[in-house]
C-alpha cells in the first residue's frame, strides 16, 4: 500500500452552463488541473457522474472524455454512486495508486443538470432512490428527505428555523468562492419564508440544480513534490453502504453508513473528530448536513442543529463547514459534488481560500453522500507542504 | 311463455356482501349555481365523486374485500369474478382480472367485464346464480361499480356517481340471503348510449321514462311478483334501481309499496345514482339491517334497456355476517364536501371535452 | 413502457404479500429473500394484514414527473403492524390532519398511469384507519 496525495485540482463555476456540452465542461476542469500540474503520463481516468444517460443523452463517459481530453487509450470508467459518484471517482482513483497499479489517476466528476427541464431532472435524480418501492409512490429526493427532517423535528423537539444556520453559514461562505453558484446572502428570515416544497423542506432548505465539473490528479506521495510544493496527502479514505429505501434502515434518524465510513476513515487516519479543521459537509438538504455532524461524532443525536445555532460551523468557529459554500451556496451537479469537496478542501489546506480562509488548517474532512444515506464516502486529507 | 321466471336447479344465495361509496360529496346545488343561476329543481341532494385515485378497479375491490369479509371463505375457491360497469378503466382489458388477482382468486377462476348500463351488475348476478346454482361453481363473486361521468350542465351532471356493491354468491346452506327466483325483461330500447369515441352518453330526455325505465322496471317486478305469488305486502323491503329520487319511488308507489318498506334502500338522494352499483348498494344497504326471514324484492333498470328482478329471504347467518365489515350508511357517512371547480378536477373533466 | 416490471410487482403492489424469515421469524417487505437481521435465506410469503401507523410523512407541492395532477399529495413512512417500514402515499386524508402515530390501514387505488394510452398502476395507500365495523 503506497501513500498518495493530490498533486492538482482544477474546477468550473458551478452555473446554468448553456453554452457547454457535458464533454466540454469536463475537459475544462481537467485541463485546468493538468495546467497546475502535468505529470506527463496519466495511467487512469475515473469519471464520477449520476444522471448522464437520462439528462444528457449519453454513458460510457469513461472513454468518452478520456478521448475528449486528449487521452484516448488510457484506462478509463464512469464511476456512479448517485450523489456519491464524484468522492467514489476519487476513492477509486486513490485505490489504484495505493495499489501500486497506476502511478497517476486522474478523478474528475462532472454533471450537466440543465439540459433537461426541472421535472425531468428530478426524475432522474430518485433513480437514487429504490425505484420499485420508494420512487413508484411519487417520491422525490426532496420528500424523502422531508420524511427525514419531519421525524427528526419530532424525536428531538426541533422547529424548523433551527435549521436556518445551515442555509445562512453555506450562502455567507458562498460569496467568497468565485465558482460559487449562489453568492448572496441568506437571512433566516428569507430562511422561514421560503416557497414550500415537500414540507417541512422549502426552497432554502434545498441545493440547487446547476452544472459543473472538477477535477483532482493523484500520485504517490514519494513523487508528489517532483510536480507541486503543497501536495496534500489522502489520510483516509472509506466507503460504506446501507439500505437504498429508507424504510428498510434499522434507524432512520442516524446515518449510518456515515458513521461507518467515518469510523474506518478516522481509523485509517489515527485521528479523533476533535483533530479535523475542517469538514465539506454533504448538505443538499440541511437535515443531512445536521445527521452528518452527528454520525461524524461533532454532535450528539438529535443536537446537530445547535451546532448551527451556535455559530460553531462559521470559518472561525470550532468545527468550520461548507467552507466554500457547501452544496447549498457553491451548487450541486450531483456526479460532480465529491470532486468538489476535496478541490475546496486541498484550496484550503494550501492556503488558498482567499476570504474564506480557515486559519492554520491542517486536517480536513470531506464526506460525500449517495442517495439519503445509501452511499457515504469520506475523505480526509492532510497538509504536508 | 312458460315458467318466464329463473331458478337454478339447486338453491342459491348471497353467501358475504360488500359495498364502497367514495367519500367526496358534490351538493346538486353546486351544479345549479354554476350551471342555473341556482335556479332549478334539484333531483337529488349530493352525489358520490371519486378521488383522482379511485376507480371502477378500485371501488370494486374495496366491495369484493367487503363481501369477502363477510362471507369469511377462502378466495381460491372463487370460480368466476365478473364486474359489471359502463366506467370500467380500459376499453380492452377485464377490470376483473385486476380485482380477481387482487383478492387471492387467481389462477383457477373465470374472469371477465359485463356492460349493460346501470344494470351490468345485476347482468353478472344473474349469471352468477345460474353458474353457481348449476353445480359449476361453489363461489361466484359479483360487482357493479361506476364513476359514471355526467356531461357538464346536462340534467344527468346532478346525479351521475359513484359507488359499487359486490356479492359473493354460493349454496343456500351458507347463505346469509337466498333466492327464491329471479326474472329478467329485456328489450331493444334506445334510451340512453354512448359511442365508443364520445366521453358523455347521450339520452332520450323524457323518454328515458315511461317507455324505459318504468316500462322494464314495472314489468320485471309485477312479473316475478306475480310468478312467486306475491304482492307488494309480502315484502319486508324493496330496492328500485335510483336514478333519481322520484323514479323510484313512483314505481314503489305504482307496485304497492309503502315508503317505509323502499327507504332503507333508497340512498341516490345522499349519494347519486352509482349506475351499475346503484340498486345493488339499495341491496346491500338492506342486508345491513335485515333480520333473518326478512323478505326482499330487487329490481334494477340498465339502459338498452332491461330490468333483473330477484326475490330473496333473509336467513339466519345474516346476523353474525352483517358487522364483519363496513355498512353501507358508514361509507354514506363518511363525507367529504367539494365544490364544482374540485369536481371539474377529479373527473378531469378540463382533459375531455 | 414499463409492462413485465409492473407486473413482476403486483403480488406486492395488490396484497402486500412479503416474506417471513424460517430461521428468526422476522417478517419482511418488501421481499429480498434474505434476511436482513440474520442473513438466512427467508422465502417463505407472508401476506401482511395492512394496518400501521404513520411514522413521518411530508406533503408534496412540487411533484416528480408523473405526478403532478395529483398536487397536493401526502406520502408517508408507515410501521406496520407486523414490524416492517414501507413508503406510500396516504389517501382520503386532508395533509393538516395527518399526525405522527396516525393508525393507518391500506387501500388499493390508482398509483400511476403511464400517459393516457398506458398502462394503469394499481398498488397500496394508506387511509386513516377507519371504524372497522359498526
Amino acid at each position: 500500500m503506497r501513500d498518495v496525495s493530490i498533486i492538482a485540482i482544477g474546477q468550473t463555476k458551478v452555473d446554468e452552463h448553456w453554452g457547454k456540452s457535458l464533454r466540454h465542461l469536463a475537459a475544462d476542469a481537467i485541463l485546468a488541473a493538468l495546467a497546475e500540474a502535468n505529470p506527463g503520463r496519466i495511467d487512469a481516468l475515473y469519471v464520477g457522474n449520476m444522471i448522464s444517460g437520462e439528462v444528457a443523452g449519453q454513458e460510457h463517459l469513461g472513454a468518452l472524455i478520456a478521448d475528449f481530453v486528449g487521452l484516448r487509450g488510457v484506462e478509463a470508467v464512469k464511476v456512479e454512486a448517485a450523489c456519491g459518484s464524484g468522492a467514489a471517482a476519487v476513492r477509486l482513483g486513490y485505490a489504484a495508486v495505493a495499489g501500486g497499479l497506476c502511478d497517476f489517476v486522474i478523478a474528475a466528476g462532472v454533471e450537466k443538470m440543465t439540459d433537461a427541464n426541472g421535472g425531468e431532472v428530478t426524475a432522474a435524480l430518485a433513480l437514487a432512490a429504490d425505484g420499485d418501492y420508494e420512487t413508484s409512490q411519487g417520491l422525490s429526493f426532496v420528500s424523502i428527505n422531508a420524511l427525514l427532517m419531519r421525524r427528526y423535528m419530532y424525536e428531538f423537539g426541533v422547529k424548523h428555523e433551527d435549521f436556518a444556520g445551515f442555509a445562512v453559514n453555506a450562502h455567507k461562505n458562498a460569496i467568497g468562492n468565485p465558482n460559487a453558484m449562489f453568492p448572496y446572502p441568506v437571512t433566516a428570515q428569507a430562511f422561514a419564508k421560503a416557497r414550500m416544497i415537500a414540507d417541512p423542506i422549502n426552497l432554502l432548505d434545498s441545493s440547487p440544480i446547476g452544472d459543473g465539473a472538477a477535477a483532482v490528479v493523484l500520485c504517490p506521495t514519494e513523487m508528489a513534490r517532483q510536480f507541486t510544493e503543497k501536495p496534500v496527502r489522502v489520510m483516509a479514505s472509506a466507503i460504506a453502504t446501507d439500505s437504498v429505501a429508507l424504510h428498510d434502515r434499522h434507524d432512520p434518524m442516524a446515518l449510518q453508513a456515515a458513521y461507518l465510513s467515518v469510523q474506518r476513515a478516522y481509523s485509517l487516519a489515527k485521528i479523533t473528530p476533535g483533530d479535523i479543521d475542517l469538514f465539506e459537509t454533504h448538505d443538499a438538504f440541511t437535515i443531512m448536513a445536521a445527521l452528518e455532524l452527528e454520525a461524524c461524532g461533532f454532535a450528539q443525536r438529535g443536537q446537530g442543529t445547535r451546532l448551527a445555532q451556535a455559530g460553531e460551523i462559521g470559518i472561525d468557529g470550532r468545527i468550520p463547514v461548507s467552507t466554500m459554500g457547501g452544496l447549498k451556496g457553491r451548487g450541486h451537479p450531483v456526479g460532480a459534488t465529491g470532486v468538489y469537496q476535496i478541490v475546496e478542501l486541498v484550496q484550503q489546506l494550501r492556503g488558498e481560500a482567499g476570504v474564506n480562509q480557515v486559519k492554520d488548517c491542517r486536517i480536513g474532512m470531506a464526506q460525500n453522500i449517495g442517495g439519503s444515506g445509501a452511499t457515504v464516502v469520506t475523505h480526509i486529507l492532510e497538509r504536508i507542504g | 311463455m312458460g315458467n318466464a321466471f329463473m331458478k337454478p336447479l339447486r338453491d342459491v344465495g348471497i353467501v358475504g356482501y360488500g359495498a364502497y361509496v367514495p367519500r367526496y360529496r358534490l351538493p346538486a346545488a353546486e351544479v345549479a349555481r354554476v350551471w342555473r343561476g341556482g335556479e332549478d329543481v334539484l333531483p337529488i341532494t349530493e352525489k358520490a365523486v371519486p378521488g383522482l385515485d379511485e376507480d371502477t378497479v378500485t371501488i370494486s375491490l374495496e366491495a369484493a374485500r367487503n363481501a369477502l369479509a363477510r362471507a369469511e371463505i377462502d378466495p381460491s375457491e372463487i370460480r368466476a369474478v365478473w364486474v359489471g360497469s359502463e366506467s370500467h378503466p380500459y376499453a380492452v382489458k377485464p377490470t376483473s382480472t385486476i380485482v380477481a388477482a387482487a383478492i387471492g382468486a387467481v389462477p383457477n377462476t373465470q374472469a371477465g367485464d359485463w356492460e349493460f348500463a346501470c344494470k351490468a351488475g345485476t347482468e353478472a348476478l344473474q349469471a352468477g346464480i345460474g353458474f353457481v346454482g348449476s353445480g359449476m361453481a361453489h363461489y361466484a363473486l359479483v360487482i357493479g361499480a361506476d364513476t359514471a361521468q355526467g356531461r357538464p350542465s346536462d340534467a344527468l351532471e346532478y346525479t351521475a356517481a359513484a359507488g359499487g356493491a359486490a356479492f359473493i354468491v354460493g349454496p343456500r346452506e351458507e347463505s346469509l340471503a337466498y333466492f327464491e327466483g329471479s326474472y329478467s325483461f329485456v328489450t331493444d330500447t334506445p334510451d340512453f348510449f354512448r359511442r365508443p369515441n364520445q366521453h358523455y352518453p347521450q339520452h332520450g330526455s323524457r323518454f328515458t321514462g315511461e317507455p324505459a325505465y318504468f316500462k322494464h322496471v314495472l314489468s320485471a317486478g309485477r312479473h316475478l311478483m306475480d310468478e312467486l305469488g306475491y304482492t307488494a305486502k309480502d315484502y319486508t323491503a324493496a330496492v328500485f334501481h335510483q336514478p333519481n329520487n322520484k323514479f323510484p319511488e313512483r314505481a314503489g308507489k305504482v307496485l304497492g309499496f309503502k315508503p317505509e318498506q323502499m327507504k332503507t334502500g333508497l340512498l341516490v338522494d345522499k349519494i347519486g345514482n352509482t349506475y351499475a352499483g346503484a340498486s345493488m348498494l339499495g341491496l346491500t344497504a338492506v342486508l345491513d339491517e335485515a333480520q333473518p326471514g326478512d323478505h326482499i324484492l330487487v329490481v334494477s333498470f340498465g339502459s338498452g334497456a332491461g330490468s333483473d328482478a330477484f326475490s330473496l329471504i333473509v336467513t339466519e347467518p345474516i346476523r353474525e355476517r352483517q358487522r364483519k365489515a363496513r355498512l353501507t350508511t358508514q361509507y354514506i357517512a363518511q363525507r367529504t364536501e367539494i365544490d364544482y371547480a374540485t369536481y371539474v378536477r377529479f373527473r378531469r373533466k378540463l382533459h375531455m371535452h | 413502457m414499463r409492462i413485465p416490471r409492473h407486473w413482476r410487482l403486483q403480488d406486492q403492489r395488490y396484497r402486500m404479500v412479503g416474506e417471513v424469515c424460517d430461521n428468526c421469524g422476522e417478517k419482511l417487505f418488501p421481499p429480498r429473500d434474505i434476511c436482513p437481521e440474520c442473513s438466512k435465506p427467508a422465502c417463505t410469503p407472508y401476506t401482511f394484514n395492512g394496518r400501521g401507523e404513520v411514522y413521518s410523512y411530508s406533503t408534496i407541492y412540487q411533484a416528480p414527473e408523473g405526478f403532478e395532477e395529483f398536487v397536493p399529495y401526502t406520502v408517508a413512512l408507515v410501521k406496520l403492524d407486523e414490524g416492517p417500514m414501507i413508503t406510500a402515499q396516504l389517501t382520503d386524508v386532508e395533509a393538516a390532519e395527518v399526525r405522527i402515530g396516525m393508525p393507518v390501514e391500506m387501500v388499493t387505488r390508482r398509483m400511476l398511469e403511464e400517459g393516457e394510452d398506458g398502462l394503469i398502476i394499481y398498488g397500496y395507500k394508506f387511509r386513516p384507519a377507519l371504524a372497522a365495523t359498526a
